[in-house]
């Protein structure tokens, strides 16, 4: 029938409907986009905008326009506030600690996995390192505040079979990094050595036969042929790291933190909640908060020339 | 098979204890709590649970499941992540999609937009003041709305539907199917895969939920579980008690590890099922270009 109607028209008519019919369809292309996109710029487009109060003395009752301009009051006093810089070098060392120390981890646990020949051995080695990071933060700090609590704690009681005095992990000083360590290692492993698992499946079977024949043991020839097969996909993560480095952290240090170990696990992220919401210093801790986000930013930008720079793919 | 060397059989041996080791360290934590919730107190004070619980008793689920705080903040988590996952999904979908059709004008600064915004954020207080404003605070919308739009979901969706060959869209346009048609008829169903990662994604993310909940929600009734599970990790005794009794004679740990369990049960149950698919989807992000 259709088909019929428009042989019947003139071939100008013909070309006109089919582009209009297009139009039509596209419109339902943005009809699609618009919820997506109305969200993106009330939730994250606006609030990029409110945080010109970083500038201002903000106000509840003038508002975001009305609040008077300071220029960089709140910037000064950040840079010139002792509690900033703590804040800000915990934040680094905790990432940083986190980058060298959880990196490696999933490497491993891949290419352990990948070498289990046993599927179901496989499979289940699997689903149980993954589990973890299923487990909320919450949960997560519960567990680790049940392992190593000072009376019961599994790990008290089993350094207490070895003679030593039982420690209080989560308040000591020289202990609650570590166990931030620890702890986001715990959750994430597993579920990082997906991605790295997927990497080495990709790697071409016949170097490993042909290292094989060459008389390359097992660690040899995933030192030459399995890491270096999958080299990008490390740089990738690292550079995905990087861009969530300053940010990260905060529901984790939230749950696992208090007053004992502020000096040493005090984060940006953690301080701006606390100054922010709690004593409702809202343009203060907006600038420690803006602050946050352009270091964030300008590392990921870094990571991703630099990555391009040596012939790896970049995020853009 | 091909006969092995002593170095690689040594090799094989160790890499299955190994990763047996790490196995246990990842499930042995939540056995131990799951084993103290089933123990009574003389036991779980004596530091003598380890993954077999000792005298036998469910007193600790009793008083959880007895609480009316719990159920509260039970079916506030379900509302959020039942609601919250659908809406989230279907938002995906649909961005995906639409960036996914190379002929869509402007397209470039839409993925821009959505780039930049998972690179830059205005920060904590500008959007807390932005749901505050829209009247959002102390309602369970706060906690499914602001959050409704992954970039990085969606553009992993996106890449997903732009793999699906273009003939698919064409002789499907050829029989007069609008895009709604076709993206509910043909590509949903060939994306199923990514589709069920990403709802797994995002309902772990909303049953997880706690930071959110933290800033926007201050009334009781509201809270979703995970704050009130950090409520009765903190201090058990905030489980409202009906029966004194039952308290009485139950470790506070025991309460906690209950509650831990019954709030995190639920979604490690999803889990499994949906593992086949999200193993796959997530590789396949991984592996892709």
């Amino acid at each position: 029938m259709k088909a019929n109607a428009s042989i019947a028209e003139p071939i100008k008519t013909k070309k006109t409907s089919k582009a209009w019919k297009e139009l039509l369809m596209d419109y339902q292309l943005y009809l699609m986009l618009l919820p997506g996109l109305a969200v993106l710029i009330i939730f994250k487009y606006f609030p990029i905008y409110g945080a010109l109060i970083a500038f201002k003395d903000y106000n509840l009752l003038d508002g975001v326009m009305g609040s008077k301009w300071v220029g960089l009051k709140h910037f000064q006093s950040l840079f010139s506030s002792d509690k900033f810089y703590s804040v800000f070098i915990n934040t680094l060392l905790i990432n940083l600690y986190k980058l060298v120390f959880q990196l490696p981890i999933p490497i491993i646990l891949a290419l352990m996995i990948n070498e289990v020949r046993n599927t179901v051995f496989k499979r289940f080695s699997q689903s149980i390192t993954y589990m973890p990071h299923f487990l909320s933060w919450v949960v997560v700090s519960a567990i680790f505040a049940n392992l190593l609590s000072p009376t019961n704690g599994i790990v008290n009681v089993f350094i207490g079979y070895l003679g030593i005095d039982s420690i209080m992990f989560m308040t000591d000083e020289r202990f609650f990094r570590a166990v931030l360590v620890a702890s986001s290692a715990f959750r994430e492993s597993g579920w990082s050595s997906i991605i790295y698992l997927a990497a080495i499946m990709a790697v071409d079977s016949q170097l490993y036969e042909a290292a094989r024949m060459d008389g390359a043991s097992k660690l040899r020839q995933i030192w030459h042929i399995t890491l270096p097969g999958i080299r990008s996909v490390i740089v990738f993560i690292i550079m995905l790291r990087l861009g969530a480095a300053l940010a990260n952290d905060l529901e984790q240090v939230l749950m696992f933190y208090s007053p004992m170990v502020y000096n040493v696990g005090d984060v940006l992220g953690t301080y701006v909640y606390r100054i922010g919401l709690g004593q409702m210093k809202y343009s203060f801790s907006t600038a420690v908060n803006l602050f946050q986000s352009l270091i964030g930013l300008a590392l990921v930008v870094i990571a991703n020339t630099v990555s391009k720079k040596f012939g790896e793919r970049g995020l853009w | 098979m091909k006969l092995k060397s002593r170095g690689e059989m040594v090799f094989e041996i160790s890499n299955y204890i190994l990763l047996s080791v790490i196995m246990a360290a990842c499930l042995l934590p939540l056995l131990n709590i799951a084993a103290k919730s089933f123990s009574s107190e003389a036991y779980v004070l004596a530091g003598e649970i380890f993954i077999w619980p000792k005298g036998f008793t469910a007193a600790a689920y009793e008083i959880v499941l007895g609480s009316r705080r719990f159920w509260d903040s039970f079916g506030n988590t379900v509302f959020i992540t039942v609601v919250g996952t659908a809406l989230n999904t279907m938002l995906t979908i649909f961005a995906g999609y639409a960036l996914s059709r190379k002929r869509l004008r402007g397209q470039n600064l839409i993925m821009f937009m959505f780039i930049f915004a998972m690179l830059f954020s205005g920060g904590i207080i500008p959007t807390y003041l932005i749901v505050k404003e829209i009247g959002l605070l102390n309602s369970l919308w706060a906690l499914i709305i602001p959050g409704m739009v992954a970039p990085f979901n969606m553009i992993i969706m996106r890449l997903y539907f732009y793999n699906i060959p273009d003939s698919m869209e064409e002789s499907a346009k050829i029989d007069g199917a609008s895009n709604f048609k076709i993206l509910f008829s043909i590509m949903i169903p060939l994306a199923m895969p990514s589709i069920a990662t990403i709802s797994l994604f995002y309902a772990v993310e909303y049953w997880n939920n706690y930071f959110d909940a933290l800033i926007y929600i201050n009334k009781h009734s509201l809270f979703p579980l995970q704050v009130y599970l950090r409520e009765i990790i903190i201090n058990a005794s905030s489980a409202d008690i009906n029966n004194l009794d039952l308290m009485m004679n139950t470790a506070q740990e025991s309460v906690r590890g209950a509650t831990v369990v019954a709030a995190t049960l639920p979604i490690l149950l999803v889990y499994p099922f949906l593992q086949k698919h999200f193993v796959k989807g997530v590789m396949l992000g991984a592996v892709k270009q």
